[in-house]
C-alpha cells in the first residue's frame, strides 16, 4: 500500500489556479524530489498533504487518513507525516532537547523517559547528539535545520516532507543539512522533498517530479529526468537550472 | 479645631492602603481573567467573536473609568442591586483592567511569528496545545514590560474610587488634609506610599524579564 496516495487535487488562491489537478503516489522507502520553477505549485503540493493548505477538490492519503475537514482527522494525519521547513521555525523558547520532546510528550502522551530516549536517538541520527541542552539561537542555521529535522523524527512518521530545507542556507551549511537527508534516505525513511539542489536529487532521490503550471509536467527515474528529459519545459529548466 | 499631623494619621493614611491594594489585587484577577479571554477571542479564527472582542476593547478604552464608575455604582443600585461602593469599584477597575489587558495581552499574541502556529500545527498539536506549550510562552516574554506599565497605573487610578466614598489612599490623604492643613505633609507621605507601593513592582517586572530573556541571544 503506498505511503502517499494524492488523487485530482486542485488547489486555488483566489482566482489563481496552483494546483490543476495532481496525481501522485509514493510507495515505501522512496525518495521523491519535486523540482520546478518558483511557482509552479511545488511547494503547496507539500503544504497540501499534511494540510496546511485546504484543497478544493481531489483526494489526499496519507498512511491510511484521509484528509478531511475534520480537525480530529487531520491532527491525526499530521502524526504521521513530518514537515521541515525553510526557515526551521524551533522553538525559541525552549533548548533542544525540549524542542524535540514537546509533540512526542503532549500530542502522543509518551512518558518523560520515553520521550528523552526518543530526542537523544533523533539528535545522535542529525549528528547532533551533544547538543540537547544547548539553545536554538546559539546554533548555526544549518544545525538549526537538523534539529528541525530531529524534531520531525522524533514523532516516528510515515513520511516526511522536505520543502526547500535548504534555501535559506550558505553552501557549506547546505551540505551538512543534505548529508543529513541522505542519511535518513539510507535508513529506509519515505521522503518527498522540494528541492533546488539537482545534484542532490539526482543522486539521492529515487524518482524526481517534474511541476509546471501547477501540474505534473514529467516524472520518473531520477536519472533518467536529468540525462534524457522528453519534454522542452523540463531540457530548458534543466538547461537553466544546471549552468 | 486643626489637628496635628501625628502618628495617628500617619498610620489611619498607611491604613487605608489596604483599599488601594485590594482594589489593585481585585481588578488585575478579575480583570485579568476577562482580559485573557478578550485576547484570545481577539485572535480567534471566527470573525463574529473577533469582532466582538474588538467591540469590547473599544469600548473599554473609548470610555472614562469615572464614567464605568459611575455605570456601575449608581447604574446597578438604580437596578435594584444594593451593594458596598467598594464592589461597584472593583466590578469598574475589573472592566477597566481588562479592556486594556486585553489589547496588551492581543498584541503580545500575535507579535509571535506565524511560522511557530504552523511548525506547531504540523507536529499535530491542538489549538490549545499550540497556546499552552508554544504562543503563550513566547507571548508572555513580550506582555511583561507593557503589563507591568499598566499595573503601575492601574494602581494610581485606583484613586478614582474616592469620589464615589471608598476611602482609599488618596482619599484618606485628603480627609486627614482637611483637618490638619499640613498638604505638603499628608500628600507628600500619600505620594510616597504610592512610590512604595509602585516601586518594587518595576523591579519585580525587571527580574522577570530577565529570566524570561533565557537563551535568548536577541
Amino acid at each position: 500500500m503506498p505511503v502517499v496516495r494524492v488523487e485530482g487535487v486542485h488547489k486555488r488562491f483566489g482566482a489563481v489556479e496552483v494546483l490543476k489537478g495532481i496525481d501522485l503516489t509514493v510507495e515505501g522507502g522512496q525518495v521523491i524530489a519535486i523540482i520546478g520553477r518558483s511557482g509552479s505549485g511545488k511547494s503547496t503540493l507539500l503544504r497540501c498533504i499534511n494540510g496546511l493548505e485546504q484543497i478544493q477538490a481531489g483526494r489526499i492519503e496519507v498512511a491510511g487518513h484521509g484528509l478531511d475537514a475534520s480537525a480530529k482527522g487531520l491532527r491525526d494525519l499530521r502524526k504521521d507525516v513530518g514537515i521541515v521547513f525553510q526557515s526551521y521555525n524551533l522553538f525559541p523558547h525552549l533548548k533542544v532537547g525540549e524542542n524535540i520532546m514537546l509533540a512526542p510528550r503532549v500530542v502522543l502522551g509518551v512518558g518523560k523517559a520515553e520521550a528523552r530516549r526518543r530526542a537523544e536517538a533523533a539528535l545522535a541520527e542529525v549528528g547532533l547528539a551533544e547538543r540537547f541542552e544547548a539553545w536554538p539561537d546559539n546554533l548555526s542555521g544549518g544545525q538549526q535545520q537538523r534539529v528541525a529535522i530531529a524534531r520531525s523524527l522524533a514523532m516516528q512518521p510515515k513520511v516526511m516532507l522536505f520543502d526547500e530545507v535548504t534555501s535559506a542556507l550558505d553552501p557549506e551549511l547546505t551540505g551538512e543539512v543534505l548529508q543529513t537527508m541522505e542519511r535518513l534516505a539510507l535508513h529506509g525513511m519515505t521522503m518527498l522533498l522540494v528541492t533546488h539542489e539537482m545534484a542532490f536529487a539526482r543522486r539521492v532521490a529515487t524518482t524526481t517530479v517534474f511541476m509546471h503550471q501547477g501540474r505534473i509536467w514529467e516524472q520518473g527515474p531520477s536519472e533518467r529526468i536529468f540525462s534524457a528529459p522528453e519534454t522542452p519545459e523540463l531540457r530548458q529548466f534543466l538547461g537553466g537550472g544546471l549552468k | 479645631m486643626i489637628r496635628e499631623f501625628s502618628q495617628s494619621e500617619f498610620l489611619f493614611i498607611l491604613a487605608s492602603a489596604r483599599w488601594t491594594l485590594l482594589l489593585t489585587v481585585l481588578a488585575l484577577l478579575l480583570g485579568g481573567v476577562l482580559g485573557f479571554v478578550v485576547a484570545i477571542a481577539r485572535a480567534s479564527r471566527l470573525a463574529p467573536v473577533r469582532a466582538l472582542a474588538a467591540g469590547w476593547i473599544g469600548m473599554i478604552q473609548g470610555i472614562p473609568v469615572l464614567m464605568l464608575l459611575f455605570l456601575s455604582y449608581y447604574g446597578l443600585s438604580l437596578a435594584g442591586f444594593d451593594m458596598p461602593p467598594v464592589f461597584a469599584a472593583s466590578v469598574s477597575m475589573a472592566i477597566y483592567a481588562s479592556g486594556y489587558l486585553g489589547e496588551i495581552w492581543r498584541g503580545a499574541i500575535q507579535s509571535v511569528a506565524w511560522q511557530q502556529w504552523e511548525a506547531s500545527a504540523a507536529l499535530a498539536m491542538s489549538r490549545a496545545q499550540q497556546y499552552r506549550y508554544v504562543v503563550l510562552p513566547q507571548a508572555m516574554r513580550i506582555a511583561v514590560p507593557p503589563t507591568v506599565g499598566f499595573i503601575v497605573q492601574l494602581v494610581k487610578n485606583t484613586s478614582i474610587v474616592s469620589i464615589i466614598g471608598v476611602v482609599e489612599l488618596a482619599r484618606a490623604g485628603n480627609l486627614i488634609n482637611n483637618a490638619t492643613f499640613q498638604p505638603f505633609k499628608v500628600f507628600g507621605t500619600v505620594a510616597l506610599i504610592y512610590f512604595m507601593i509602585c516601586w518594587p513592582i518595576s523591579l519585580l517586572a525587571r527580574r522577570l524579564e530577565g529570566k524570561l530573556n533565557a537563551g535568548r541571544t536577541g
